[in-house]
């Protein structure tokens, strides 16, 4: 114990000397989090529509007047006047108009004879997310335009009313867990993966196995460090991002408690984890090369970023067996939900599972010979 | 005195490679042995053996009596080893990175830091206890590791080409220590180098070891005189005659003659004097001028080349998933 010890005092002491670990460690996630948050959270705003008008009747006009408002207050799209539905079709084509709304001729009179006619739009689909979210736009305008002067006195349409159990939480909050997880992963990375082949390479660890420390005194000690190292990353990156996402969480004792048994559980899988992988390495560039690749195949697919339910089923099956998922997963119902201690049970189960599994396998796999 | 160190038919194979082929040596206790050899001779992967770093292929290696292969851990807490790479931490300062060693072999407080304290003060790193090593020369962190590597008391000291890397002076501060420590502490000491003037200077016995085999083991003294001749004279001649090294070969007590080209020659003999008035006769007496002479007794590095050739060695020394250590000068 005192040789496991003596290993966890030597990174511990380096690593509180040379706080550039803990730095880079931090840096990624959280700049990350403010441009991702960011750039990926707001609603589109100031689209360019071309409205081409055939009709120009008085069901026309509620039409235009309907867009102005929107470009007036929302300010979701801009409106342009077109004198022809083939120049703007090319202005779409050409990128110069996001969309373009036809209004057809006889329009305001098939209105009146109630024909339900229909207004022709004209989206630039290479871009799936303006045109969708412009798609939905016009489509509740036009529900708008549909409604009845006067209301009627028979409900004759079903309509569902949707209840959010949470205040509105905006992107930057959806991805202030993954950010966390990923800190504590490049900590891991850092410090677990590259550090330790460089002091392999270096013959540092030469100097631990002339010495009568065991397989499990020198891998518990290296894995209890860098899981010190990641819940340290863990920890700062919630602070930050609580503030920068504007969270409260930190003022609640029972919420931190499980937080940091979320952070405790995590840290543990991710170090038992990347030291299976590397304990065989020998080679300084391997890490460097794997953090890329290891980066997007834990990350990306944890619902970090983009929910687990809109994966494709191979997908879904590497996010059921990724550590970062149930991190992700369990850091959501704290940071963002207060869910209570049972739901994020089988999470910590999975990543002290997973930790466990890995950390016998690094012993086994670990050469006490150079 | 007791054998400290025993290796009996000891060999070494990397797949088809084999490193070390057949070594046996005793080392007495209070020993200074050195392992000499070219690189790639097989010294590294013979004191990684010993050392427990290298699973043994053929043959049996004893430390204190303790089986390498069998009792490893018994092995590892009676040596100290000064691997060839310099593996202090940088980040840590000269106290702490003894102080974990010590923990890594079990060492009390009280004996841990009486230790520390005496061992500074042995290797004269006192006032740079609380610096970190990244701070100090490279002749200081190898002092360091010096003590470092008895920071448990070990009775076995194995260094693995401990002054590789550092100028002369530093080298010199190193030998010291040692000697020092060596007489302080009755170590027995293995040590590797292919520094001749510091196998001469620190060794009891020399071992010589080339492609993987022993070639030679005695004292240095008795080494030098198990080369032929005592003295060699290296003369540089203007345009010597082509049956110029046949008529050197035959002057008195003469016992080999080697051509260096471009005129100059190796002439090993017993006795330098005699052979070198001969020598400047025969050349006065055939008109050929002397550019060059001079007149040396026997080192080490003449019963190195005699031992080992003079063929440069190139040869692979990278077996089957085997990579040799880096130098200390690849060191950050």
């Amino acid at each position: 114990m005192n040789r496991l010890l003596a290993i966890v005092e030597r990174e511990l002491r380096k690593f509180f000397r040379s706080p550039a670990l803990m730095l880079t460690a931090m840096v990624f996630p959280l700049v990350q989090l403010v441009i991702l948050g960011n750039a990926f959270g707001g609603k589109i705003t100031e689209a360019r529509v071309g409205v081409v008008d055939y009709d120009g009747g008085p069901q026309a006009l509620r039409v235009h007047e309907a867009f102005d408002s929107v470009a007036a207050n929302l300010r979701t799209f801009r409106v342009q006047r077109y004198d022809s539905d083939k120049l703007a079709q090319n202005d779409v084509r050409a990128g110069k108009l996001d969309a373009a709304v036809i209004i057809p001729p006889q329009f305001s009179r098939r209105v009146y004879a109630g024909e339900k006619p229909s207004l022709g739009l004209v989206v630039d689909n290479s871009d799936q997310f303006i045109s969708s979210s412009l798609e939905g736009e016009l489509q509740s305008l036009t529900d708008a335009l549909n409604q009845p002067a006067a209301p009627q006195r028979v409900v004759n349409a079903i309509a569902m009313e949707t209840v959010e159990l949470y205040p509105f939480i905006d992107y930057m909050k959806y991805l202030l867990p993954g950010s966390i997880a990923l800190a504590m992963f490049v900590s891991v990375m850092i410090g677990g993966g590259m550090l330790y082949i460089d002091d392999k390479a270096r013959g540092v660890h030469e100097g631990f196995l002339v010495t009568p420390i065991t397989r499990t005194e020198l891998v518990g000690g290296l894995i209890l460090s860098g899981a010190i190292k990641a819940i340290l990353a863990g920890f700062v990156l919630t602070l930050l991002g609580s503030l920068v996402a504007g969270l409260d969480v930190l003022f609640h004792p029972w919420a931190l408690l499980q937080l940091m048994a979320m952070l405790v559980a995590t840290s543990f899988a991710f170090n038992a984890m990347m030291f299976m992988l590397m304990v065989r390495v020998e080679d300084p560039l391997v890490p460097r090369a794997m953090f890329g690749i290891l980066n997007t195949l834990l990350y990306f697919p944890s619902g970090a970023v983009y929910p687990v339910e809109a994966f494709p089923p191979w997908l879904r099956a590497i996010a059921q067996v990724d550590p970062f998922t149930y991190a992700v997963h369990g850091l959501k119902a704290v940071l963002l939900k207060d869910s209570g201690f049972a739901v994020i049970v089988p999470d910590l189960l999975f990543l002290c599972g997973i930790g466990s599994v890995a950390l016998f396998l690094a012993v086994k796999l670990f050469k006490r010979t150079l | 005195m007791s054998g400290a160190i025993r290796v009996e038919n000891i060999v070494k194979r990397f797949g088809a490679f084999e490193a070390v082929k057949g070594i046996t040596l005793e080392v007495a206790a209070g020993e200074t042995f050195g392992l000499l050899g070219p690189n790639g001779a097989g010294k590294s992967t013979l004191i990684r053996m010993l050392t427990t770093l290298m699973p043994i292929t053929e043959g049996r290696a004893f430390i204190e009596g303790h089986d390498v292969a069998a009792d490893p851990d018994a092995v590892r807490r009676c040596m100290g080893v000064i691997p060839q790479a310099l593996t202090s931490d940088i980040n840590l300062t000269v106290q702490e990175n003894m102080s974990i060693y010590a923990k890594l072999y079990n060492v009390p407080r009280a004996e841990r830091n009486r230790n520390i304290d005496e061992l500074l003060e042995a290797v004269d790193l006192v006032k740079w206890r609380d610096a970190e090593t990244r701070t100090l020369s490279g002749g200081m962190r190898r002092r360091l590791e010096i003590a470092r590597g008895l920071v448990h008391n070990p009775r076995i000291f194995f260094l693995d080409e401990p002054t590789t890397g550092l100028d002369p002076v530093s080298r010199v501060a190193v030998w010291e220590m040692l000697n020092h420590l060596k007489a302080r502490k009755q170590l027995t000491i293995l040590i590797t180098t292919h520094y001749m003037d510091e196998a001469d200077r620190l060794c009891d016995r020399i071992a010589i070891v080339d492609h993987g085999k022993l070639v030679a083991l005695d004292t240095p003294a008795r080494l030098k005189q198990s080369v032929p001749g005592n003295n060699v004279i290296e003369a540089q001649f203007q345009d010597p005659p082509g049956d110029w090294e046949q008529r050197l070969g035959a002057l008195d007590e003469v016992t080999a003659v080697q051509n260096e080209g471009s005129g100059m020659f190796r002439v090993l003999t017993t006795n330098g004097g005699r052979t070198t008035t001969e020598l400047v006769e025969l050349a006065v007496r055939g008109g050929i001028t002397i550019r060059t002479l001079s007149v040396q007794n026997t080192t080490l590095d003449d019963v190195f080349v005699h031992y080992t050739g003079r063929q440069l060695r190139d040869e692979q020394v990278k077996a089957q998933g085997y990579t040799m250590p880096p130098r200390p000068g690849m060191q950050p």
